[in-house]
C-alpha cells in the first residue's frame, strides 16, 4: 500500500476485523471529518449567514470556503456550486426545474446503466411533460458508447442525462465525445457523478456539462449533503424547488424576489456540519491525490479479479471494468444467500439491484453481488474476499446448491 | 460456521430443491396475495382456498433467494388441511420466533420450526417472512 494511504486514519477499519468492500455505496469515513463535524457541534453550533457574533461569522466562514474547495475540485467557480442534500437531490433540482420546460415531441436521452436517480426524475417528468424518454442501446459488454449515442440523438433531444461511472459495471461513460455532440443540436447534459468524483479528477470547464452531481458521503465526506455544479448563466435561469428562508432578498405578500444562484437554491437551514467537513474529505483526497488513489483502486480490484475468474463456479458481469467494481455471483445461489455467508465471515459487500434495476434486468438476472473498492483496501483486504469466495462456493455446494 | 450450518438446514435445502405447492391455480375461489421486497427482489405471490372454516388448499410462485422460496414451500405444506385458527396461530407465532419475540412455544409449527436460526441471521429476516405474511393476508382477505 502506498504510504498515503493511511488506513489507520479511519476508525472503522482500527481493531476491527473488516474487510469493507462496499465503497460505492458509503465510503468510510476518515478522523478529520469526523473530527470536523465534532468541531461544528461542539464549538460553533450556530446558524450561518444570519448573525454577527464571532460563532455565526466562523461557522459561515467554513461553510463559504467548503464551496470554494469544492468549486476547485471540479474546475467550477464558486457561483456554480450548489449544496443539496446529495447526488438524488441534485439530479432531482435539475429534472424538476429545468425538465418543466419540456414538451410533447422533445426528447430525453438516458441509459440502462443508471442509477435510479439518474432515471426516475426525468422518467417523471417525461409522464409530466409528455417528453419522450429515449434509452442508449448498450453494447454487448453493457456499455454507452458514442456511435451508440449518436443513433439516439436528433434534432428532437433536449436533455441527456447519463452517468459518469456505472455503479453497478463500473464503465466510464465517453462524456468528452457525448457532450459535444448533445451541444450540437444544442441538448444540455446532465450527469451522475455520484461515482465518479470519489475515484477521478473532474474539470467541468473541460468536460463542458451543463449540470453534475455527487455526493459527499461517496467521497469519505458525511451523509446528508451533495453537489450540484451548474453552469452559472443556467444555475441563474432556473426557478428552485423549495421555497423559504436565506434563499430570498425581498419578500412582499404577492410576490417575492429570490437572491442569485447558488443562495436561491438552499432554503432553509443547511446540514452546515457535513457541508464544513466535506471540506476535509476534500482535502484529505487531494493530499494523497486522485491520481494515486484511482491507480491503487484499479490495481486492487485487478488483482482481486485475476484471482477470482479462476474460481468455478463464478460468473463475473463486468470483467473489462474501468475500476474499482466487481459484479458477480455465485452460480445458482442467491445474491443474499451468498450475502450472508460474506457478513459472517466479516466481508461487507453488496447484494441486490444496487439502486439499478434497469442494468440488473439488462443482464437478464435477479440480483448481483458487488464488492467495490477505494484507497483504504489493501492486497490482504483482495486475498480475504478471494479466499471467502472460494470457501463460499463450497460451503454452498456442501449444503446443497447445485454447482 | 454453526449459525450458518444452523440457517441452511437440510429440511430448508430439500424445500428450496423440491418446492410443494408450487404454482399458481386458475381457479377463482383462490384468494391471491403479491408481496414484493424491493430492497432484495423478493417476489411472493401465495393463494390459499378456504371452505368449511379449513385450509383447503395453499399454493406459492414466485422468486427470490432459498429461505424466502423454502420457506413458501413449507408454509402451503403447513397450513394445508389445518383449521382456519390452527393455521392462522402457526402463521402468527412462525413471525413471532423468526423476528426474535417471545411467542407460544406449545403451539406445534411442525417443518417451519426450523427457520429459527434466522433469528441470528436479521437480515434475512423479511426473507423468511414474506410467505407467511402473504398468507395471513389471504386469511385477512377470504376467511
Amino acid at each position: 500500500m502506498e504510504k498515503n494511504l493511511n488506513r489507520l486514519d479511519f476508525p472503522q477499519l482500527i481493531d476491527k476485523p473488516l474487510v469493507y468492500l462496499d465503497s460505492a455505496a458509503s465510503t468510510l469515513k476518515p478522523q478529520a471529518v469526523i473530527d470536523e463535524i465534532n468541531h461544528y457541534y461542539h464549538d460553533l453550533s450556530v446558524n450561518i449567514h444570519r448573525g454577527i457574533y464571532d460563532e455565526a461569522y466562523e461557522a459561515t466562514r467554513l461553510y463559504e470556503e467548503t464551496r470554494e474547495s469544492v468549486a476547485q475540485f471540479i474546475n467550477a467557480s464558486n457561483e456554480e456550486i450548489v449544496f443539496t442534500r446529495g447526488a438524488t437531490a441534485s439530479l432531482n433540482l435539475v429534472a424538476a426545474s429545468y425538465g418543466i420546460r419540456l414538451s410533447e415531441g422533445d426528447e430525453i436521452i438516458t441509459s440502462e446503466l443508471e442509477h435510479h436517480s439518474s432515471v426516475l426524475p426525468w422518467q417523471v417528468i417525461a409522464k409530466k411533460t409528455k417528453a419522450k424518454l429515449v434509452f442508449v442501446p448498450l453494447n454487448s459488454e453493457g456499455r454507452i458508447t458514442t456511435d451508440a449515442f449518436k443513433k439516439v440523438l436528433s434534432s428532437k433531444t433536449k436533455v441527456v442525462a447519463l452517468t459518469y461511472k456505472s455503479n453497478v459495471m463500473g464503465y466510464v461513460t465517453p462524456l468528452e465525445e457525448i457532450i459535444p455532440l448533445a451541444h450540437s443540436v444544442n441538448a444540455i447534459v446532465v450527469v451522475d457523478a455520484a461515482q465518479a468524483a470519489p475515484h477521478h479528477k473532474i474539470d467541468v470547464k473541460k468536460l463542458d456539462v451543463d449540470f453534475l452531481a455527487f455526493s459527499g458521503h461517496k467521497m469519505l465526506g458525511p451523509t446528508g449533503v451533495g453537489v450540484l455544479y451548474g453552469k452559472q448563466d443556467l444555475l441563474n435561469s432556473l426557478e428552485p424547488t423549495e421555497f423559504g428562508g436565506e434563499m430570498n432578498e425581498e419578500v412582499n405578500k404577492d410576490t417575492s424576489v429570490w437572491k442569485d444562484a447558488p443562495y436561491k437554491f438552499e432554503a432553509g437551514t443547511m446540514p452546515i456540519a457535513s457541508v464544513i467537513a466535506l471540506a476535509k474529505a476534500i482535502e484529505y483526497l487531494q493530499n494523497i491525490g486522485l491520481d494515486t488513489i484511482e491507480n491503487h483502486t484499479n490495481r486492487i480490484r485487478n488483482y482481486a479479479y485475476q484471482q477470482l475468474k479462476k474460481i468455478d463456479g463464478i460468473e463475473i458481469y463486468n470483467p473489462n471494468s474501468d475500476s474499482s467494481i466487481i459484479a458477480f455471483n455465485i452460480k445458482n445461489v442467491h445474491p443474499h444467500d451468498a450475502a450472508s455467508y460474506f457478513a459472517e465471515k466479516k466481508v461487507a459487500l453488496r447484494a441486490g439491484h444496487h439502486c439499478a434495476q434497469l442494468i440488473i434486468k439488462w443482464l437478464g438476472i435477479e440480483a448481483c453481488l458487488r464488492a467495490s473498492f477505494y484507497l483504504y483496501n489493501t492486497y490482504e483486504d483482495a486475498d480475504i474476499f478471494v479466499q471467502t469466495v472460494k470457501s463460499a462456493v463450497k460451503f454452498f455446494r456442501s449444503v446443497g446448491f447445485e454447482g | 460456521m454453526e449459525k450458518l450450518d444452523n440457517l441452511y438446514r437440510e429440511i430448508i435445502m430439500e424445500h428450496y430443491k423440491n418446492p410443494r405447492n408450487k404454482g399458481l391455480s386458475e381457479d377463482p375461489s383462490f384468494i391471491t396475495v403479491h408481496i414484493k421486497n424491493p430492497s432484495c427482489g423478493d417476489d411472493i405471490t401465495v393463494q390459499s382456498q378456504f371452505e368449511n372454516g379449513k385450509v383447503k388448499s395453499c399454493r406459492h410462485d414466485g422468486h427470490g433467494c432459498s429461505i424466502c422460496c423454502s420457506s413458501a414451500s413449507v408454509m402451503t405444506e403447513t397450513v394445508t388441511g389445518k383449521d382456519i385458527n390452527e393455521a392462522s396461530l402457526i402463521a402468527n407465532n412462525y413471525l413471532l420466533m423468526v423476528t426474535n419475540k417471545p411467542y407460544d412455544e406449545s403451539v406445534d409449527l411442525e417443518e417451519a420450526a426450523v427457520y429459527s436460526g434466522v433469528r441470528q441471521f436479521p437480515a434475512r429476516v423479511k426473507c423468511a417472512s414474506i410467505a407467511w405474511q402473504a398468507f395471513i393476508e389471504t386469511l385477512k382477505k377470504g376467511a
